[in-house]
């Protein structure tokens, strides 16, 4: 049968094999497409933030005009969120809730196409603007309003030209993507498990990712539905955000971060999903407190429905609304403090394996529960107003974006790389990666919390001299050096690996869910016979048919 | 080779819920998030345009249009439980009325919006209110267009009698976005026509 298939790819064209990941509806495939438009999306917003970087390293710089850094950090934003962060965990998601769920493919494998091309035209759109943005009425090219796009500032008035318009629609587009995603995974993992895959032993990545997506589905249309609107504004001469015409400003802003905090959920749940899966395997011990865990997913997704006017305590509320506001957002740590004690706890007393996948996870344990603490910080309204829309913000969210998210999407790269390509990544340079660019991220982001402190309000384009902001925006700027530096250590090693590494067969890392069952990489078809499971680790079972976990659970 | 397979014996029986009906109501929680977001724009922003006309000097209360509208949940019901029971005939009609009553209720939005544009000069861009009612049932309206072209298909091919009774699970699924785009009229309407007049 191997033959034959090599047989296959040698009389293939070029353009035979393009029309067939063009045309493919298989899940693995597509995961694959979402996961490599992300990183093409993440090289680019990464030179954006150096070119942003470059320009804030020195005061007085004139590197980049002010316009040019508008249009950069809203770009670089714009990308992370949507073009970046969300399609890769989409990507992951769709490669391994199916095999780990034991289903031959996603519910409906034509939506999840659908899905797919929708989310890769926004993020062609978005970037087209750089071509068509100008439009005839002479506005700048690429939009430049920032990735929350307060009103008014997107009204005709202040945002001539096309560029504001390409931001809706490509935001729009992909929103009708992530929602498709959404509808998909959700009746994935509620229809489509195989037999005695009950929702209690459901690998906790499916559990994270039904989180998600259920959060997707009442976050992502809430940011459509503002879409329509900015679009009803600026095309159809509506008034909903013109205060000339007695429309507000900040029902904008509400509904932005109606959407927008439940987003940053929607971007983390995948990852603790992805941690979830690594540490126990890593720690040679079954998940501690499974149940917890799920309870306190879910509970986190409810809470994260009911805190975001924390992103609101400077633009004006009644005492009472401020009080709500920081009391949901505090009850939010609890949860996620329980997460952090049940991967702490799943660690104590195991038997550590520091393979990459594990050190990226411990990584992210230390400083997602920093990013945590600034964000704690941030809730007390008072604290807020002081550091409101400062680089302390700025550094925050970082953190857990990078520092947190990003360090468990690498973790997910080392564990699942194996499985997708059949081939190990390289160890070595997987350590080197880690090593230097945990460098950088902490020269980046740990003192970019101190000019925050100091004063230095964000999205400004430069800064005087003698404020004492240099040195500390110096040592931020230094650091982007190593975080490249460790990018390109892993997408060298990504590539020579795919080449090059050890052949990693079905089963490397001695784990318990089913995609480890299949071979490396999983064939059309995911499964020859549908697996059948008693327990939350069926290859424990069948490893150890004298002790199978289903006697304990 | 082969994957290497687990099979260990399960017991008592699999069934998992239609992933059809599952994905339905998926859609209707995202599309119910979007329709929240509306209706609440409309209703923070009841009574603060600053200039007329007004919703009680222009809008007129589409009674007939709304009885229709509501009436084709029911004989959709009715369609769907027949077809059920292997009753293609009765679905043919009842189904075909669900049908009609939608487009009622459509051509009679449509009639309205024709006297507002070309009768009282009335647009999304006259004021806040017009930008508000326009858009809120306007997004309604255009849910009534997808579902009526769903409900078409379907009569289409049950004319040609190609519905049968194996069919009902997706007749079902689809009446369920059918129910869902009349509740949502209810809330529409009393934002509408009853709070915001
Ligand atoms: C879970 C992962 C998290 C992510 C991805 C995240 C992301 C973000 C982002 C992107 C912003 C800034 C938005 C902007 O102004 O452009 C932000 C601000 C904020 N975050 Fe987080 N955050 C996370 C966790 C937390 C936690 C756990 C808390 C508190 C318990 C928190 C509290 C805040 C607050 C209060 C602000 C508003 C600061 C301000 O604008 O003045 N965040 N976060
Ligand atoms: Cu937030």
């Amino acid at each position: 049968m191997a033959s034959e298939s090599i047989a296959l790819t040698v009389h293939r064209s070029p353009l035979q094999v393009v029309y067939e990941w063009m045309a493919t509806v298989d899940h693995k495939k597509i995961g694959l497409m979402y996961i490599v438009y992300a990183l093409l999306f993440l090289v680019i917003m990464g030179i954006e933030a150096i070119l942003m970087r470059i320009q804030l390293a020195h005061s007085n710089s004139t590197f980049l005009s002010p316009q040019v850094f508008n249009r950069l950090f809203t770009m670089h934003g714009t990308t992370g969120v949507f073009f970046v962060a969300m399609p890769i965990l989409f990507g992951f998601a769709n490669y391994l809730v199916p095999l780990m769920i034991g289903a031959r493919d996603m519910a409906f494998p034509r939506l999840n196409a659908f899905s797919f091309w929708m989310t890769a035209f926004g993020g062609l759109l978005l970037y087209a603007s750089f071509f068509a943005g100008k439009g005839f009425s002479q506005g700048g090219i690429a939009p430049d309003v920032g990735w929350f796009a307060y009103a008014p500032l997107t009204a005709p008035a202040f945002s001539p030209g096309h560029s504001t318009d390409y931001w809706t629609l490509s935001l729009l587009i992909a929103g009708v993507g992530s929602i498709g995603g959404a509808v998909n995974f959700i009746a994935t993992i509620i229809s489509m498990r195989c037999r005695g895959m009950t929702l209690s032993r459901m690998p906790l990545m499916a559990w994270m990712s039904l989180v998600m997506s259920s959060l997707v589905l009442v976050t992502i249309s809430p940011l459509t539905a503002a879409q329509l609107m900015l679009m009803v504004d600026r095309y159809m001469g509506g008034h909903f955000f013109d205060t000339t015409a007695g429309g507000s400003v900040v029902i904008w802003i509400h509904f932005f971060w109606i959407f927008g905090h439940p987003e940053v959920y929607v971007l983390i749940i995948p990852c603790f999903g992805f941690i979830s899966e690594i540490v126990p395997v890593f720690s040679r011990k079954a998940m501690f407190g499974y149940p917890a865990m799920v309870a306190a997913s879910v509970g986190i997704g409810f809470v994260s429905l009911g805190v975001w006017a924390h992103h609101m305590f400077t633009v004006g509320m009644p005492s009472y609304g401020n009080a709500f506001f920081v009391l949901t957002t505090m009850v939010v740590a609890v949860p996620t403090g329980i997460k952090i004690f049940n991967w702490l706890a799943t660690m104590w007393g195991g038997k550590i394996v520091f393979a990459t996948p594990m050190i990226f996870c411990i990584g992210f344990l230390f400083q997602f529960l920093i990013a945590g603490l600034t964000g704690i910080m941030l809730a007390t309204a008072p604290f807020d107003w002081q550091l409101a829309n400062s680089y302390f913000v700025v550094a925050h969210f970082h953190y857990v974006i990078v520092g947190g998210i990003l360090f468990s999407i690498f973790a997910a790269f080392y564990y699942w790389y194996p499985k997708i390509t059949g081939r190990m990544l390289s160890e070595m340079l997987g350590k080197w990666h880690f090593w230097i660019f945990l460098i950088g991220f902490h020269l980046t982001f740990d003192f970019m919390h101190v000019p925050g402190l100091l004063g230095m309000p964000r999205r400004i384009y430069t800064y005087e001299a003698g404020r004492g902001w240099e040195t500390w925006n110096m040592i931020s700027s230094i650091g982007v050096i190593f975080q490249a530096a460790g990018i390109l250590i892993f997408v060298y090693n990504m590539i020579q690996s795919y080449f090059r590494g050890t052949i990693a067969g079905n089963d490397p890392w001695d784990a318990w869910t089913l995609e480890w069952s299949t071979t490396s990489p999983p064939p059309e078809y995911d499964f020859a016979t549908l697996p059948v499971v008693r327990s939350r680790r069926p290859l424990w079972d069948l490893k150890h048919p004298d002790d199978p976990d289903w006697k304990y659970e | 080779m082969g994957a290497n397979v687990v099979t260990i014996p399960a017991g008592d029986s699999w069934q998992l819920p239609s992933r059809g009906r599952t994905g339905m109501i998926s859609l209707i929680v995202a599309e119910s998030a979007i329709f929240t977001i509306f209706v609440a724009a409309y209703v923070f922003y009841i009574g603060k345009s600053p200039d007329g006309p007004t919703p009680k000097q222009i809008l007129h209360v589409p009674i007939f249009a709304t009885i229709c509208l509501l009436s084709s949940s029911l004989t959709m019901h009715a369609a769907a439980d027949s077809l059920r029971r292997g009753k293609t005939a009765a679905f043919r009609l009842l189904w075909i009325l669900t049908l009609l009553l939608g487009l009622i209720f459509i051509i009679s939005t449509a009639r309205e919006w024709h006297r507002l544009i070309y009768g009282q000069g009335f647009t999304i861009e006259t004021n806040l209110f017009g930008t508000t009612y326009y858009s809120l049932v306007g997004l309604h309206a255009s849910h009534v267009i997808a579902g009526l072209a769903g409900l078409t298909i379907v009569a289409i091919l049950g004319v040609l009698g190609k519905v049968r009774s194996e069919h009902s699970e997706r007749c079902d699924i689809l009446a369920l976005y059918w129910h869902f785009v009349d509740a949502v009229w209810i809330v529409v309407f009393s934002v509408v026509y009853v709070i915001g007049r």
